[in-house]
């Protein structure tokens, strides 16, 4: 291992960027950022294991997730009762998540904790005991929470509509919490094999943000995490078929007072040429303000809804372009209607400049607060070392904005929007 | 650096943070008016008050504040409960005169569109419709209902479905010019800012603008509840919910921290405020009564701070196939185990380190703070937040167990059960 730390010495003002960030990848894949910050007695660590939903079987969707939430529920030197004791009775927190391609880890505490807990984290990722006990425990919770997804119309929403848009074949289209089915099916075997199989830390990140020292943070991990191996990250998916015809799926859902509709269409991958442009376009389509334009004609003027914005989904194969609206069931016609008329608009026009220049100016106005707390910056850093964005991408990120033009936005939208390959997807209408 | 407080002319609270770690600073406007204020007939008035805010001014006509604030970088909202409705700016610091200049105008000048007010019936209409869909949500407000049959504290925020479709314009006007006044508002500005220039800047803004007369008080006080009242909420939704709530005391109260300390044993530490972040909570006496022990799958208390007293409630999820009789009989067991034993000094220290560990985090964030200073101004004061850590932590277990006797109190809970439609009950069966 090699190791160059660099000294913190940014202004207040600046990003973080190479000259505040220390990057280190250990022999066995690890690859660690330390951020010191002294604002506060606390620290922050978020990690990314490369092993996420895509590495379910198609009859074991959530078998991620459930692996990932049993890391805190028994491990070699932590069973249930001294996990809890150990973390809660200094307040902080410690827990796993699955995403598709990753399972996100993160430790937040003070700082005068965190070697301590750092050993605890290394023990549940390393050496986690799946104990058959609180597995059945942890299935029953899990059974009662997709129980109450199935009511949910927001949730039924955002499952059907990914479930379609990717097909249900396709890691990106199942549920990440998995089914009832699958979820009651998993074995003991099935999560201690998912661990062994997908843990490691070739290609894992961890970041570092807080009131630590960098060379304590890097001999800590070293200590922690130095001597784990595990074999090279599988990270690829298959390529997404997506519809070549627009798609309406409704799923109704007993007693609801509110549907929320999920109105999209295919886009592009994170590292996609087009990502700043997307990006751009869906500000002003809806985010800016009061949820850009979408907000505007479906809030504002019509009254029809409370939220009614848009959302960028890019996985790393590819990604998805979507609005979002929750109103009355009488009312949903009118708002996809809205909403589609707002698609073809922003591809139709090109974007008056002051509107485009109001958009750019908020993407890279809100930066500071973006960054302004340790779990700011972590997240922000795992992103962009994940992405392999470069430890300068913060001091590129204006230029990246500030170079979409109207024309550029016009063109996503057609290209991107513009197509008879979408999918609706109305949840609780009865 | 503490915080420092001063009073304009015009009676407008100032309370003012520098905080120099990161570039940014976040401008609070606390109104003294919530759902508290509202009479029946005229519930949800404030909150929509809140919305027309957003409708504009004739400075800053309906979107131009939405654009200018995110073309500065900023981030904005509006919240109201019931003791407080708020409207936060947050900027790179260099902008935050704009959120002056903002608040300024807008305590003053909203034009109440009748247009914009009558669209904007609907988007509330579907604001209370996306809650409704959450059968917990629903049993709440049923449960909050029958557990005041005075205090305006019955009433949900968003105001009761009947006066969302007849409340009329000049009823929010009115509501608008008699609680927008400097007088009855605390301004809070923490950040990466000068603090004797920042009050400049907040005489110059709002020092013109005159006092109100006083705001009517609220005066009623809900009597001692002499009797245990019961919900059962029916629904489409197959998964069973269960809410206890007794009646508990207001933030300025002695027995105050003592409660906050029982919440945390029972359920866990909270975070701090709307900012503050949750931590890991599976060692909390109803976790393992409950949730361990299977009969249900989560387990969480609820304790606020606020001006009139209100409630401590217990709120969980049932397993399937578990009966709500046997998870009410399990929460009293835990209580009466309080009651009858009190707590450990171990439990204290804990819930005295987790609130170390959250008022550190919550400290990071200038919203965070912000918020935090003007709501608690408005509940009870600055000083009662600065001394929060060391007040709970002199919190002793005979505290602990004198305040479970004295507000778990069986003739004095309001008990809700949410079960589905097709469920069988058994006090049903003769009917």
């Amino acid at each position: 291992m090699t190791i160059s730390v660099r000294p913190n010495q940014s202004p207040a003002s600046a990003y973080p960027g190479p000259e505040t960030i220390t990057r280190v990848v250990f022999d066995n894949g690890l690859i660690v950022l330390v951020r010191e910050n002294h604002a506060a007695p606390l620290a922050v660590l978020d990690g990314y294991m490369p092993a996420g939903s895509i590495h379910d079987p198609a009859d074991r969707a959530g078998l991620s997730a459930f692996t990932a939430s049993m890391l805190t529920r028994g491990s070699a030197d932590y069973d249930f009762d001294r996990f809890n004791e150990t973390i809660e009775s200094v307040g902080a927190s410690l827990g796993m998540a699955s995403d598709t391609h990753i399972t996100s880890f993160g430790l937040t505490c003070l700082s005068e904790d965190f070697e301590r807990l750092t050993g605890v984290l290394a023990d549940a990722l390393r050496r986690p005991t799946f104990p058959a006990e609180q597995m059945e425990r942890l299935r029953a919770q899990k059974l009662v929470g997709l129980q109450e997804r199935e009511q949910d119309t927001g949730r039924m929403a955002n499952l059907r509509y990914h479930e379609t848009i990717y097909g249900i074949h396709h890691p990106y289209g199942r549920a990440i919490s998995g089914y009832p089915e699958s979820v009651g099916a998993i074995t003991r075997e099935e999560l201690a094999d998912f661990h062994a199989r997908r843990y490691t830390p070739n290609g894992a990140i961890i970041v570092v943000s807080g009131d630590v020292e960098t060379t304590r943070v890097l001999a800590l991990l070293e200590r922690t995490f130095g001597d784990w191996r595990g074999p090279a990250p599988e990270q690829d998916v298959p390529p997404v078929q997506f519809p070549t015809e627009t798609i309406r799926v409704d799923v109704p859902i007993p007693g609801k007072f509110q549907a929320d509709i999920m109105l999209g269409a295919p886009a592009i991958p994170r590292r996609h040429p087009d990502f700043d442009a997307v990006r751009v376009a869906n500000t002003v389509l809806g985010v800016f303000g009061l949820m850009g334009r979408l907000g505007e004609v479906v809030r504002e003027e019509q009254g029809l809804a409370y939220y009614a914005y848009s959302v960028q989904e890019a996985e790393s194969e590819a990604g998805v372009w979507t609005a979002i609206a929750g109103v009355n069931p009488v009312n949903v016609e009118q708002a996809v209607a809205s909403i589609l008329h707002e698609f073809e608009r922003l591809g139709a026009e090109p974007v008056p400049d002051e509107e485009l220049a109001d958009s750019q100016a908020y993407l890279t106005g809100v930066l500071p607060l973006a960054l302004e707390t340790n779990a700011g910056v972590t997240s922000t850093l795992l992103n962009m070392e994940w992405h392999g964005l470069g430890l300068d991408y913060l001091q590129r990120y204006r230029s990246l904005i500030e170079a979409v033009t109207p024309a550029d936005v016009q063109r996503v939208a057609q290209e991107y929007l513009g197509r008879d390959n979408k999918v609706i997807v109305v949840a609780g209408a009865a | 650096m503490n915080p420092q407080k001063f009073t304009l002319d015009n009676g407008l609270q100032v309370i003012l943070q520098e905080s120099h770690v990161a570039p940014v600073a976040s401008f609070w406007i606390f109104y003294r008016v919530g759902s508290r204020n509202e009479p029946p007939g005229l519930t949800g008035t404030s909150h929509w008050v809140e919305h027309m805010l957003f409708k504009g001014t004739e400075r800053f006509p309906r979107g131009e504040f939405d654009r200018a604030v995110a073309r500065a970088g900023g981030i904005f909202n509006g919240m109201t409960g019931q003791d407080w409705t708020t409207y936060f700016e947050t900027f790179p610091a260099e902008r935050i005169e704009l959120a002056l200049q903002v608040e300024s105008d807008r305590m003053v000048n909203a034009v109440f569109d009748p247009e914009e007010f009558e669209s904007e019936r609907f988007v509330i209409i579907s604001e209370r419709e996306g809650s409704e869909n959450d059968p917990f949500w629903r049993l709440n407000e049923e449960v909050q209902a029958a557990a005041f049959h005075v205090h305006s504290y019955r009433h949900p925020v968003i105001g009761w479905k009947p006066d969302l479709l007849n409340l009329q314009r000049e009823d929010l006007y009115s509501h608008y010019r008699t609680f927008y006044t400097p007088n009855n508002a605390v301004a809070v500005t923490v950040g990466d800012f000068d603090a004797t220039e920042m009050l400049a800047r907040i005489e110059r803004y709002f020092g013109g603008l005159s006092a109100g007369p006083e705001t009517p008080p609220v005066r009623a006080v809900e009597p001692q509840q002499a009797a245990e009242r019961r919900i059962l909420l029916r629904g489409d939704d197959p998964t069973a919910y269960l809410l206890m709530s007794f009646p508990a005391p207001a933030a300025d109260h002695e027995d105050f921290f003592p409660l906050i300390v029982l919440d945390a044993v029972l359920g866990g530490a909270k975070g701090l405020g709307v900012m503050g972040g949750g931590s890991n909570n599976r060692s909390n006496r109803l976790y393992r009564a409950l949730v361990d022990a299977g009969l249900t799958v989560d387990a969480d208390t609820s304790f606020r701070p606020t001006v009139d007293p209100f409630v401590f409630t217990v709120g969980v999820t049932l397993a399937p196939h578990v009966e709500h009789e046997q998870v009410e009989d399990a929460i009293w067991r835990e209580l009466v185990r309080i009651q009858e034993e009190g707590v450990t000094g171990a439990e204290l220290a804990k819930a005295a380190q987790q609130t170390k560990a959250q008022f550190a985090l919550s400290s990071e964030s200038v919203t965070g703070r912000a918020y935090w200073l003007g709501f608690s101004e408005i509940v009870a004061s600055t000083g009662w937040m600065e001394a929060w850590y060391e007040t709970l932590a002199a919190v002793t277990p005979e505290d602990v167990q004198r305040v479970a006797r004295r507000y778990f109190r069986r003739d004095g809970q309001t008990v809700g059960w949410y079960m589905a439609n097709n469920e069988a009950h058994e006090e049903e069966s003769d009917a």
